[in-house]
């Protein structure tokens, strides 16, 4: 009895003294980036993905006000966990959320007014956006604060780089700009469907299309 | 009253939750597999804004907004408190679900069966927070509020209901690999949105007078805006 107990504590020591970034950790910040994809492949956050992306100044900051929010959620309830009973945890879990959220808006609406009314209630809708709340149930109520944190970093860099290459596109075809600055030639007629929320929607199934077929993820 | 069918059939179809503002998508992908499931996701929607919302908007205008205790005390006329919108909103949604599951379960099982098992999952619809964050950008009385959340729940009950028929049919069209699935809903969804637009063009009739007032003077304004610019035009 008592070896097999101190073998387990042997272990349970190996585990936590585990490199800073070992192969499973790293895997936790890539996997999200393609084949785990929060957007393309776990289908969440879509709201913020197809209402922000009209222009890509707001949607760097977006993704910025996201990736905050996630990563200290993650690490605040992934800390918490061992103390959080399990009935309430949806309450608790919002009102984490929900306070980060009012920091970042806060801070936004002092530092970046103009996007910030841009952006109007979609920072608010960070609160719902199905990226935190279900990397927080999923990841952070079972892992360790580092594990969480790392977690968070590689989903919200997953959502980032999605959401910019929409708005990359949708701006360059919609308004011939890029950042707010004219890049194509003034005969450049925009396209007003790639400004409409429709036009997002047809874009990022395209997205989507291209991306399953590179990395062979079929859905049934 | 006219001014309130008007906030009705805007919020159904001119600004809908969905194709005009992509609130509550993830649910709304999620559950539009079946038929069944989703008009039971979108009663459990029509039911949550159409109170959430009226009880945020009480929670706004007598608590959050600037000046809006004055009814306490005439000292707190300058208390602002709307740093705590985010928090204050999602409690009571998120309260209101919870109580509303339990009495539910408690008082008609039958409902239960049918619309509880769904009700948990709209304490993080965006559509229910959405609407209840557009409220400070909107000057709208209670019943205003009133209509406006139900107004939106039809919305996205239709809209709910109408892609789930779709994706039923869908099941036996041959769709290239990759695209099954979420792919081609989104298309599906974006063509579904330029459907909707075209309610955009709609010029709502019931207009009260203030309202009529106010564009005529617009257009009378830029009837001189033109006739000035002409002017500078020519004696340049």
């Amino acid at each position: 009895m008592s070896t097999e107990t101190l073998e387990k504590e042997v272990k349970e020591v190996k585990k936590s003294s585990e490199p800073l970034l070992s192969k499973k950790r790293k895997a936790l910040l890539t996997n999200p980036l393609d084949e785990d994809n929060p957007i393309t492949i776990q289908v969440l956050g879509i709201c913020s993905a197809l209402a922000v992306t009209v222009a890509l100044k707001p949607t760097l900051v977006m993704a910025i006000a996201v990736t905050a929010v996630l990563v200290l959620a993650n690490v605040v309830i992934s800390a918490l966990r061992n103390t959080i009973p399990n009935r309430i945890r949806i309450i608790v879990q919002l009102v984490v959320v929900a306070s980060l959220v009012a920091i970042v808006d806060q801070v936004l609406k002092a530092y970046s007014y103009d996007v910030w009314k841009e952006l109007s209630v979609f920072i608010g809708l960070i609160i719902t956006n199905c990226i935190v709340m279900g990397r927080l149930e999923a990841f952070a109520l079972g892992n360790k604060p580092w594990d969480a944190m790392l977690d968070g970093l590689g989903n919200s860099f997953g959502y980032a780089w999605i959401i910019l290459a929409i708005a990359f596109f949708r701006e360059l075809t919609g308004s011939g700009k890029l950042f707010g600055i004219k890049v194509l030639p003034d005969e450049y007629i925009g396209n007003g469907v790639m400004m409409s929320p429709a036009g997002a929607c047809i874009l990022l199934g395209v997205l989507i299309w291209v991306i399953r077929s590179r990395n062979g993820y079929v859905e049934d | 009253m006219e001014n309130l069918l008007n906030i009705f059939v805007k919020s159904i179809f001119i600004d809908n939750m969905i194709f005009a503002y992509f609130l509550g998508m993830c649910s709304y992908l999620a559950v539009s597999k079946k038929y069944k499931t989703a008009a039971g996701l979108g009663m459990a929607v029509i039911f949550v804004l159409g109170i959430t919302i009226p009880l945020n908007w009480l929670a706004y205008n007598f608590l959050l907004k600037e000046g809006a205790l004055t009814w306490i005390s005439e000292d707190f006329a300058s208390i602002n408190l709307e740093v705590l919108k985010f928090i204050v909103f999602i409690a009571i949604v998120a309260a209101f679900v919870q109580l509303t599951e339990m009495a539910v379960e408690k008082f008609s099982p039958s409902l239960y069966n049918s619309l509880g098992i769904f009700l948990p999952l709209i304490a993080v619809n965006c559509s229910i927070l959405g609407g209840a964050l557009f409220l400070p950008t909107r000057d709208y009385e209670f019943v205003e509020a009133l209509t406006f959340g139900l107004g939106s729940g039809i919305g996205w009950f239709l809209a709910v209901v109408s892609l789930a028929a779709i994706r039923e049919k869908m099941a036996y069209a041959d769709v290239p690999k990759p695209l099954r699935g979420l792919g081609i809903t989104f298309i599906i969804v974006g063509l579904m949105a330029f459907g909707f637009m075209s309610f955009g063009g709609f010029e709502l009739p019931f207009k009260n007078k203030e309202q009529q007032q106010a564009e005529l003077e617009k257009t009378s304004q830029n009837i001189e805006n033109v006739e000035e610019v002409s002017v500078a035009n020519f004696s340049e």
